[in-house]
């Protein structure tokens, strides 16, 4: 039995010592936002935000995260009431088939708490792990950029 | 462009928030991975390891002996029961749905594994023993079509499902499958006459289409019918194919489709939805089935292609013949090869006038995974092929290559090749808009870094023919219900139908539904896909939509004291034009009916045509429905040290007959050409004599956010087509079709480096430059 706070409340989960925590957020907790795109951690579909920065759980044990936070899409806000960073996506259309979008969503909350004032290419470097097939990259930009743009009152 | 005009509609061209944006971005949409069935069990392939063998043995007693197994079927048992029908295919019934006696690509299934869970289905499917006996395979796509070479099938028979392909016949002893010809005018001749000929070869590898989401679906059987989830593009052909295969009635086979994760081509026709569908109807328990990334790699594929072009010019420039050949290496099963040979083939002439043309396209077996559609359906290899030859004709004249493509470029009411007459197809217009956002005025380093500026045109016939049918209920508070089989992968059709619905009902958007694809509800469709939607299904729904406004102005007319043709519906009300008297939609239900909650349903069938083709020159009066005109141009820095291609701008045009939603088009026309930049640059299926050797995703390369060029843009071209709902036509591939010529003539700008075999990496661009 381990202890980890998933989206903000405390969980006791008895787990194998291999399930994948892409595995557990899905299939035990219902948490679909979170997806499988690779499971090699190379298409950034099934991340997650660990401790606040963003990582792949198909490459996480969830028995190896006694303590720890994690927080999905589904954990910033729902459909009815967006987080900042979901409004902005869904503003700026930064979607297509939808389908790798709660993992940008994740990477740009983390972007937008680490960096106050990034630059274009600090910006790409971050969001570089995330691919989207659909190539809504430059709608994506327009969403991260007009956060920044509404946190420095511009 | 359309601003220009009066505001003649009220929401078409206008930008409404898509319906999908909160559910997609909280991330509770739905799709096919995410449904589950109590009592579900998972089903995973065992793959065969041979590119080319008979299956000796197939023993899957020790996998059914594995913890968690409820049971294991291999091809040789669905062979043996009469009540099955076990081959499958859209253009040939030549894929069995497992190998029954012999595997023709490396990973070809060849048992499935049903279990408690998937992991242990996928642990068991590794248990299964096969045993092979090596037969001779063939890779080469153009040694596979020579006579004598390895067989990939001794005979195969036509489907007959698709109306484009009734023609097709059955063949034994070859590799090549369809063969489309086009002769018009005297070729030898002009060669014979010609002041210059030119010629160039080029060639396209295997590449994937990587949807993000693999293909999934859940069936179960209730009552007695036969329950299927699906991800896929084609839910009204899936419900054909599990039904003839089960010999079921079409109307106890129900498809449904929730929001796709990607398509682009890869999931059309059947592909694993028939082996879930049979194991539901055997087993009677829930079965589910979602591919692994690596097993997504060989389902399906992008056709590889070799093509060889060679023209006549006369004293004057004038091209006065094109002779191509085209090979689609379409791997070990058809899929839709002979469409993509012979409608795509086709365009290899380029959207040019040349008198003498002769083009033979080929649709060639081998010993690869099966190819199909991705986004284009063929047509990039085939503008490759005309667009780096068109460039190498302009240079070695002294002429502009964009004045040179101009003069040759066919405008509404020339005559193609085919003999079709070219109705509102805006080709001049677009390359004319590529060439003004990409002026080759740029400074020209003459050191190691050197920059350039390439160009190029392109044209796609739209699949002809096909059917689209729609049903629009309106109920009495004007919300209204759009019923259609269109699949919502990203694209943006449920508001693009929304908004066709809403112009002709004069109602908001918002106030439009739209049910997703269910076959028992929703009627058919040919496909979602080729970029036929928002021209077809956007036809059907305007119908359908006109058939209850015709009903609604019937009952303003009685109401309202005028004559029907009076009357316009506009704001949620029918009005007598030029007055201020009216009555809201509400008021005329009531008036209708006498109660609330009752609804209005309109029917659309839409449905095409091409003129009689002669199939021994390929000519017709009427080749396609219409084209898709589009062109890029592309600005690079080539690093002629590393060979490393930095593609600092990009625009991207396409002729759209008018924009529903010009944001829409423009993300279309942006993702479209980032998925061809990724084709023509590094993305590349390595298969090492049929085995896949990249076949995950920190092997093969797709563009990330760091390979979008610094500048990138879009330009939307309206010639309204006189057929199209509003005026519009499709946009979904146009924007791919022109990119890896326009960086392949960048790079010769830039540097004298001539790449015409895709995809343009580091190492092709040294050895280019010698």
């Amino acid at each position: 039995m381990i202890s980890l706070r998933i989206n903000s409340a405390e969980r006791q989960l008895d787990v194998p010592d291999h399930e994948l925590l892409l595995d557990t957020l899905r299939e035990r907790l219902g948490l679909f936002s979170v997806r499988e795109g690779c499971g090699v951690g190379a298409c950034g579909t099934c991340t997650v935000l660990l401790d606040g920065r963003p990582a792949s759980s198909c490459l996480l044990f969830t028995s190896r995260l006694e303590g720890h936070e994690i927080m999905t899409s589904e954990g910033l806000g729902g459909e009815q009431n967006p987080a900042r960073v979901q409004r902005a996506f869904i503003e700026a259309a930064g979607f297509q088939c939808g389908y790798c979008t709660p993992g940008f969503v994740l990477t740009v909350q983390a972007l937008v708490e680490e960096h106050p004032n990034p630059t274009e290419e600090q910006i790409k470097e971050y969001l570089a792990g995330n691919l989207c097939r659909c190539g809504a990259y430059p709608n994506i930009l327009e969403a991260i950029k007009s956060m920044y743009a509404v946190a420095s009152g511009r | 462009m359309a601003a220009a005009e009066p505001a003649e509609f009220t929401v078409i061209g206008q930008d409404v928030e898509r319906h999908d944006g909160p559910a997609k971005v909280a991330g509770t949409a739905r799709y096919v991975p995410n449904i589950s069935m109590r009592g579900m069990l998972h089903a995973a392939y065992a793959h065969g390891t041979r590119a080319h063998a008979r299956l000796v043995g197939v023993d899957g007693s020790e996998a059914m002996s594995a913890a968690g197994v409820v049971a294991v079927l291999t091809g040789q048992e669905l062979a043996g029961w009469p009540e099955i029908e076990p081959w499958l295919g859209p253009a040939f019934r030549d894929q069995p749905v497992l190998a029954i006696d012999r595997v023709r690509y490396f990973g070809e299934p060849v048992a499935v594994v049903v279990a408690e869970t998937r992991d242990a289905a996928r642990a068991a499917a590794d248990l299964v023993v096969v045993e092979y006996e090596d037969l001779p395979a063939v890779f080469d796509v153009r040694e596979a079509a020579k006579p004598g070479a390895p067989l990939v099938h001794e005979e195969f028979k036509p489907a007959k499902v698709f109306a484009d392909l009734q023609h097709l016949a059955g063949k034994s002893d070859t590799n090549v499958c369809y063969h489309y010809h086009l002769e018009t005018g005297d070729v030898d001749k002009a060669f014979a006459e010609a002041a210059h000929t030119f010629e160039d070869e080029c060639s396209v590898p295997f590449t994937q289409h990587v949807p993000m989401e693999t293909h999934a679906a859940v069936a179960w059987v209730e009552g007695d019918v036969l329950e299927i989830w699906a991800a896929t593009q084609t839910p009204s052909f899936v419900r054909q194919e599990i039904a003839e295969m089960l010999r079921l009635p079409l109307n106890r086979v129900r498809i449904r489709v929730p929001y796709l994760g990607g398509g682009y081509g890869a999931k059309m026709y059947d592909k694993i939805e028939p082996i879930v569908a049979l194991l539901a109807w055997l087993l009677r328990r829930p079965i589910k089935m979602v591919l692994s990334r690596e097993e997504e790699f060989l389902i399906t594929t992008r056709h590889g292609s070799y093509s060889r072009i060679r023209s006549a010019v006369d004293a004057a420039g004038n091209i006065t013949a094109l002779a191509v050949a085209m090979y689609y290496d379409t791997g070990a099963y058809a899929d839709i090869g002979p469409r993509i040979a012979s409608k795509s083939g086709m365009t290899a002439i380029g959207p040019y006038k040349v008198p003498n043309v002769r083009l033979d396209s080929y649709c060639v077996y081998t010993n690869k995974p099966s190819a199909g559609p991705l986004r284009g359906f063929g047509v990039p290899q085939a503008v490759l092929t005309h667009e780096v030859h068109v460039e190498r004709i302009a240079r070695a004249l002294g002429q502009d290559p964009v004045a040179y493509r101009l003069r040759h470029l066919l405008q509404a009411g020339d005559e193609h090749p085919t003999g079709s007459s070219m109705v509102a197809a805006g080709f001049k217009e677009c390359l004319q808009a590529a060439a003004e956002g990409t002026p080759s005025t740029f400074e020209r380093p003459q050191g190691r870094y050197r920059r350039g500026a390439g160009y190029a045109s392109a044209a796609k016939a739209v699949l002809t023919p096909s059917t689209s049918t729609a049903i629009v209920q309106m109920s009495s508070d004007a919300s209204t219900t759009i019923l259609t089989s269109t699949v919502e992968m990203g694209q943006g059709s449920d508001m693009t139908l929304a908004q066709i619905a809403a112009e002709t009902l004069g109602i908001d958007p918002r106030q439009v539904r739209i049910v997703q694809p269910d076959t028992d509800i929703t009627p058919y469709d040919t496909i979602t896909a080729g970029s036929r939607s928002t021209y077809h299904m956007g036809n059907a729904v305007k119908l359908a939509a006109a058939e209850i406004r015709r009903q609604l102005l019937d009952v303003a007319a009685g109401q309202l004291e005028a004559a029907p043709e009076d009357l316009e519906l506009r704001d949620g009300k029918a009005w007598v034009r030029g007055t201020d008297r009216s009555l809201g939609i509400p008021e005329l239900f009531l008036a209708r009916f006498g109660s609330w909650g009752t609804s209005m349903v309109g029917q659309g069938v839409f449905q095409t045509s091409t003129g009689r083709i002669d199939r021994s020159t390929g000519h017709s009066d009427k080749i396609t429905e219409h084209w898709f005109p589009g062109a890029a141009a592309a600005q690079v820095l080539v690093d002629t040290w590393t060979g490393r291609v930095t593609v600092e701008k990009l625009v991207v045009v396409a002729d759209v007959g008018r924009a529903i939603s010009p944001a829409r088009c423009r993300e279309q026309l942006l993702g479209a050409a980032l998925h061809g930049l990724g084709t023509a640059l590094f993305e590349e299926l390595a298969l090492d004599e049929g085995r896949p050797l990249n076949a995950t995703l920190l092997e093969y390369q797709l563009p990330s956010m760091l390979d979008v060029p610094v500048e990138f843009v879009p330009v939307i071209v309206e010639v309204p087509h006189p057929s199209g709902p509003y005026g519009a036509i499709g946009i979904g591939e146009t924007g791919i079709l022109a990119i890896a010529p326009a960086l392949s003539n960048a790079i010769l700008d830039a540097t004298g480096a001539k790449l015409t075999h895709l995809p343009f990496t580091p190492e092709k661009v040294l050895e280019a430059l010698g």
